[in-house]
């Protein structure tokens, strides 16, 4: 097979994980390398985008897909006529030290199917980041997928060519990943994702003089995937296992992926997709969690744990707690700013910063570029107190995005 | 009216020093008019441009707010011809009693200056996300080098500003970034800048450029077509120098049929050789937290902790990472029980290895015990603890939770039989004595233990280690530990009696 029917191949395999970050890793340059190339300066680079919207900054690809597993809601799992291919060590070092040279990635996100056992298989993925990092000097981005229960040793070395290290949860609850995933143990994943925590922290430590360097791991921490519909799971369920992930491994982000429809698909899965849409909803929620202060149980859901579709969650909780509005934007905290519907961080600091110096106006929160139609309901300004919408029950249908808008999502 | 000119587009040097010096003259705004000398001519008359000897700037003290310079840096690079006057007007007001105008974000002509850094931000950054070089092979004899060239189409004069992020990522590599206002040669060692170029002068094609647009094809999930998206993020302005943009057409021309196909398709029903291992949903445990469970077999330290790695039988399985069962010699004369393990032993799997663990290991030491001799283990073998942002916080385990997990702390003395058991605070003692235990009443004196387990142990109650970490005053810590010492020396009496 040609090098070119491999790479489609084993690039549509590797699609349905959303990670694409290049972000958050040391600072490394080029200048005056004998050898090698590229540069890591913490802001990742998108350097293209899809048709499906994502971003596309690293060579996403599966080394084999190949697998030995049976995970329901995989296009590669072991029943499936997916075609199948395999990279050789020095194709994929090729592809990716070309396309960096050209410009087109910041480096490499590299995975792979389950073959002869996962330690064979965690061995092959880190032989192409020794390969490119002491062979080929490479100092791009690496992110790499690991393969839970892998010999601790191979993790500590896929933790010194990393930039990133992930594993995907997949499901939500042991009892779903038991379902789709037989192979797949929650136990397993949690303990390798403990043990990655432990060689990421130890890395960080401020090195006391004389005493030894930690070796170096994975500088742009972990990450994982939970797959979202292809399990009963509610989003409440799926928000409480992030928050759980977050405290106790540190991770820098949990993706959410929609369970998508995927060729030859399982009968055990669900007939149709989930709704983009929802996905979106738990990305909102899980920026609540983190930048915004907000806990899972606070988020306004359905009977069933769900998010509300129609308004995005911030908004959602307000017309629920609307006892906790108007804030005032020229003396209200930091905190209760935060939570203003229409407000994001960054407004939410340079309102902070400029009534430092003056009051603020309507028209100031425009030049802002606020939606005033969104956060005039919920703010006071020098020249604005809201009417009578706090208490109007037709608040939430007015706020509402139109019809049109949401068919279209 | 006084008319300066500037070198070129992005002579920021040349603006500072006309500024400064015209801020000290005292000469407001509306008096000056900033220009570039046309044509731009920095490379005809490299040394002609600025006078031989400049006017020495008045005297005069002159500070500028340092987010005022990086706003300045930035905007002088925007395609706005009257950008050098806004900046002069912002530096004159900074001087005039709005010292910290640049963070006025939403005075008009802030929030003019504020939006141009920004388009110049973004088209900075589309820059290093869009440009595509194509390889030219080397022509002339073996061992040159490749050279790489680059055509790309700015919105704004950020080519100087931009060149040595591109130095740094590819030092090694010989480059041209051409682009209609200026170009950029680096040979390996310098950076050289030349005049505007046209897009003839890059090569059509690169042997690489169809496996990138393969790869851009196949990356695509044709079931999430989001086009509004893509092009927000990647105008159109752009596409015609992407070699894999001319892909995108076809690609969203045949999504929803692929889709749909994929949709239509029959479930394929999994044919696999081995038989399917398939779990029903777990259900809800009863009342109470306690989940009904197997009956624990006495067995070896060993057996006993596979055994416990499946533990359910109350619910802080579900959110831990493991079960930390006890650890050390399988008849260890002195067996040592903590409360339930921390945020670090959770994650390692090991008991006693975060920094109470640290603080009993010395504590041994300093008392004499030698820490290989020791069992240590814990009440409770799941750490339970509330989620707190990014952090884990301990959480008391309860009554629940102490006595579903005792069988393991039981079958384990049964299985040690040591001579003595140190239980270190309140929930280990309630958990090996079976009854609520004040701390300071009972310490620091052998206990009889209604269970021996088949061996003739004591019980000894003294502090757990965690609790000296917390306590605030110095002097109060110093003399805890000393006792928690002078306890653990104790103990070592009793197993050496």
């Amino acid at each position: 097979m040609d090098l070119l029917a491999k790479l489609e191949i084993l690039a549509d395999a590797a699609k349905y994980d959303a990670s694409c970050a290049s972000s958050g890793t040391e600072k490394r340059d080029s200048l005056g390398a004998a050898k090698g190339v590229g540069s890591t300066e913490g802001m990742g680079i998108c350097h293209a985008y899809a048709p499906d919207g994502r971003c596309i900054s690293l060579l996403k690809i599966l080394l084999t897909n190949f697998c030995l597993y049976e995970c329901a809601y995989c296009i590669n799992r072991q029943s499936s006529s997916v075609r199948r291919a395999r990279f050789t060590v020095d194709e994929v070092v090729r592809l990716t030290l070309g396309f960096y040279r050209r410009n087109c990635i910041e480096g490499l996100f590299l995975s792979s199917g389950i073959i002869r056992s996962p330690d064979y298989t965690m061995e092959q993925v880190i032989g192409v980041a020794r390969t490119l990092r002491v062979e080929h000097g490479f100092r791009g981005y690496i992110h790499l997928k690991t393969i839970p229960d892998a010999d601790p040793l191979l993790l500590e070395e896929a933790g010194k060519w990393a930039d990133r290290l992930s594993i995907n949860v997949e499901l939500p609850t042991e009892g779903a990943l038991k379902q789709y995933a037989p192979e797949k143990d929650m136990g397993g994943i949690r303990r390798s994702m403990g043990r990655m925590r432990l060689g990421i922290d130890a890395a960080r430590e401020k090195t006391r003089a004389g005493a030894a360097k930690p070796p170096r791991f994975a500088p742009a921490g972990q990450s994982t995937q939970v797959i979202v519909g292809a399990d009963p799971s509610p989003d409440r369920a799926i928000l409480r296992m992030s928050s759980t992930l977050y405290g106790a491994y540190g991770l820098r982000r949990v993706y959410y992926s929609a369970f998508s429809p995927i060729p030859d698909a399982s009968a055990a899965l669900p007939l149709r997709p989930a709704p983009l849409l929802r996905e979106h909803r738990l990305y909102q929620a899980d920026w609540l969690l983190r930048f915004y202060g907000f806990g899972v149980e606070e988020l306004a859901t359905d009977a069933l744990g769900n998010l509300d579709l129609v308004h995005d969650p911030k908004l959602a909780w307000a017309l629920e707690n609307r006892q906790m509005f108007p804030v005032d934007v020229n003396s209200g905290t930091r905190e209760a700013l935060l939570r203003v519907p229409g407000l994001g961080v960054k407004s939410v600091d340079r309102i902070i910063q400029v009534r430092r110096h003056r009051g603020l106006r309507m028209a100031d929160l425009a030049r802002l570029r606020l939606s005033l139609a969104k956060i005039a309901p919920f703010v006071t300004a020098l020249d604005h107190r809201p009417a009578a919408e706090l208490d109007s029950a037709r608040l939430s249908a007015k706020l509402a995005p139109q019809p049109r808008q949401l068919a279209l999502l | 009216m006084q008319s300066v000119v500037l070198a070129h587009q992005v002579d920021f040097a040349g603006w500072r020093d006309a500024a400064r010096r015209l801020a000290l003259e005292g000469v407001a705004p509306e008096g000056v008019h900033f220009s570039v000398g046309a044509p731009d001519d920095l490379f005809a008359q490299a040394g002609d441009a600025a006078p031989d000897d400049p006017p020495p700037p008045p005297s005069g003290s002159f500070t500028v707010s340092r987010s005022l310079v990086e706003l300045a840096q930035t905007v002088i690079q925007a395609r706005e011809p009257e950008r050098f006057d806004l900046l002069y007007g912002l530096l004159w007001r900074a001087q005039h009693g709005e010292r910290k105008v640049a963070e006025l974000v939403t005075d008009p002509a802030v929030q003019r200056a504020v939006r141009l850094a920004q388009s110049v931000r973004r088209d900075t950054h589309k820059m290093r996300a869009f440009l595509r070089f194509r390889e030219v092979p080397p022509e002339g004899t073996e061992g040159d080098a490749s050279r790489y060239v680059a055509w790309f189409e700015p919105e704004h004069y950020i080519v100087e500003a931009n060149a040595d992020f591109f130095v740094r990522r590819f030092a090694t590599m010989l480059f041209s970034i051409l682009t209609p206002y200026r170009s950029l040669h680096w040979n390996g060692t310098e950076t050289r800048f030349g005049p505007g170029a046209e897009p003839s002068e890059v090569p059509d094609d690169d042997a690489l450029e169809r496996y990138w647009r393969a790869y851009f094809s196949a990356i695509f999930n044709p079931a999430r077509l989001k086009v509004s998206a893509m092009r927000s993020e990647m105008p159109k302005k752009y596409w015609r120098n992407l070699p894999e943009a001319a892909a995108i057409p076809e690609l969203i021309r045949t999504a929803s049929r692929r889709t749909e196909t994929m949709l239509e398709a029959l479930p394929v029903d999994t044919i696999d050789p081995k038989p399917r291992r398939r779990a029903a949903a777990p259900e809800a445990g009863p009342a109470l937290g306690i989940v009904e469970a197997e009956p624990v077999r006495p067995g070896t330290v060993a057996e006993l902790a596979q055994a416990a790695a499946a533990c359910r039988r109350c619910h802080l399985w579900e959110p831990a990472t493991q079960v930390v069962f006890g650890e050390g010699p399988a008849d260890a004369r002195m067996m040592m029980v903590g409360e339930q393990p921390g945020d670090q032993e959770d994650l390692a799997g090991r008991p006693f290895v975060g920094p109470a663990g640290q603080l009993l290991d010395r504590a041994i030491r300093e008392a004499g015990i030698d820490r290989g001799t020791v069992y240590v283990t814990n009440a409770v073998k799941h750490f339970k603890f509330e989620p707190r942002g990014k952090r884990r916080i301990h959480a008391k385990p309860d009554l629940v939770e102490i006595r579903a997990c005792n069988v393991w702390l039981e079958e384990e003395r049964r299985a040690v039989k040591p001579a003595l058991v140190v239980m270190l605070g309140a929930t280990a003692a309630r958990a090996v004595l079976g009854r609520a235990v004040t701390i300071g009443r009972e310490r620091s004196q052998p206990i009889a233990l209604p269970d021996a387990y088949g061996s003739n142990a004591q019980g000894f109650v003294t502090v757990h280690p965690s609790y000296l970490l917390r306590i605030p005053d110095e002097d109060t810590k110093q003399r805890e530990y000393a006792a928690f010492v002078a306890d653990l020396k104790q103990a070592l009496a009793l197993v050496n009696s």
